[in-house]
């Protein structure tokens, strides 16, 4: 086995990036984050939103909450909410799809305004998994849900996040950027 | 310390806590919130209900970060315990130091007809039964205690409390036959908006 690991050590192996890039840089969220004044990113990574996770662990300006599944982000985030602090829900539609009675309970029950960005998987880019049925359901649970999202699609609509967060606080009435994302 | 006698109930396990409590938040959920209200109200008191079951624990560490200087406890069944395992492990992870949970341990759905639970004895292929508190360790917990006799429990309360948290506390009581699931105290809405005022978070 020692010689088998030595021989693999020495062989040159061209590193394969699957990581696919993100409509926005790390810089980019942090800065939006912060202007927004969001004092808790309640979060679980996927593949893109994965990307930010350094410089998110990194900020100064708020904290991560890490959470083993995303039911758990919901609460957590209306108990910031009502302590005071300003949460941000940061997760992918897999996990929208499992944390239903959570969110409900949250935004419906007690009618806390949560805000949430929502990586939408596979909507540019289905080579990984062809016929994600992700792209089949998402929009619809959220609908459902009765969440007011904005879809974003491009880099230019870093704006609209903006605009769509300052709305939803303004109205007192939760709200989703929803990121469409590429590989899996 | 008293020994463990098996005589606490939910109701005198909660009795002694309120006995103790000063101005900690408490959130109950499903019958320790039944059991609680009949103890009177108080303004820091979280009562969720309606809630997503196995939530409260997740409640209580958003609280307990937003509110880093105040105590905040979270009372919650065994059930609703198992239902949400994984946010023990987010709690360690954050270690707010002043997080307490409380899970009242009776081993069956109390409020949909006592139904037990796959963690206990019955329920188990193997026999035997689960041990939250062994769970609550190896999930990260440093302060661990567990109680089922009423003595033991009012003894210690004040220094459980009174630790360096997240704390985990275990106590066993019996269920309690034909017990109904809590009535919501009124307007979810409206209760969450008194609440953050009455925590100081009511200018948002």
């Amino acid at each position: 086995m020692a010689e088998f690991r030595q021989l693999y050590a020495s062989v040159s192996i061209p590193r394969i990036h699957l990581r696919q890039t993100c409509m926005f840089t790390s810089d980019q969220i942090v800065d939006l984050l912060t202007e927004l004044g969001i004092t808790h990113v309640v979060y679980l990574p996927d593949s893109t939103l994965g990307q930010w996770n350094d410089a998110l662990h990194a900020a100064s300006q708020f904290t991560v909450v890490q959470v083993c599944r995303e039911g758990e982000a919901w609460a957590v985030a209306a108990g910031l909410y009502l302590g005071g602090a300003n949460p941000l829900v940061m997760i992918q539609c897999t996990g929208l799809f499992e944390s239903g009675d959570a969110l409900r309970n949250a935004v419906h029950d007690f009618q806390l305004p949560l805000f949430a960005i929502v990586g939408y998987r596979s909507y540019l880019n289905q080579e990984t998994l062809p016929g994600d049925t992700c792209l089949k359901f998402t929009e619809p649970i959220l609908n459902a849900w009765e969440l007011d999202y904005r879809l974003i699609t491009k880099p230019d609509q870093l704006d609209e996040i903006r605009n769509h967060y300052r709305a939803c606080q303004s109205s007192e009435t939760p709200g989703v950027a929803l990121l469409a994302e590429g590989r899996a | 310390m008293p020994p463990q006698t098996g005589d606490l109930s939910l109701i005198e396990s909660l009795r002694i806590l309120e006995a103790v409590r000063t101005d900690e938040v408490v959130i109950t959920a499903m019958g320790a919130a039944r059991e609680w209200m009949t103890l009177g109200s108080h303004p820091l008191d979280f009562i969720f209900v309606p809630s997503s079951m196995g939530q409260a624990t997740s409640l209580g560490l958003g609280m307990a970060l937003a509110q880093p200087d105040r105590g905040i406890i979270v009372c919650n069944g065994d059930g609703s315990t198992l239902m949400n395992l994984g946010s023990l492990v987010t709690i360690t992870a954050l270690a707010p130091k002043n997080l307490t949970l409380i899970t009242l341990d009776n081993g069956v759905y109390e409020v949909t007809g006592a139904q037990e639970t796959v963690a206990s004895t019955g329920r188990r292929a193997n026999g035997g039964d689960v041990n939250l508190c062994e769970i609550a360790r190896a999930c990260g917990f440093e302060s661990v205690y567990e109680f089922d006799g009423r003595e033991s429990w009012r003894s210690q309360v004040r220094d459980v409390l009174q630790n360096t948290g997240p704390t985990f506390v275990l106590l066993k009581v019996p269920p309690i036959p034909g017990a109904v699931g809590p009535k919501s105290p009124g307007p979810a809405p409206e209760r969450a908006r008194q609440f953050m005022q009455a925590i100081g978070a009511g200018s948002k």
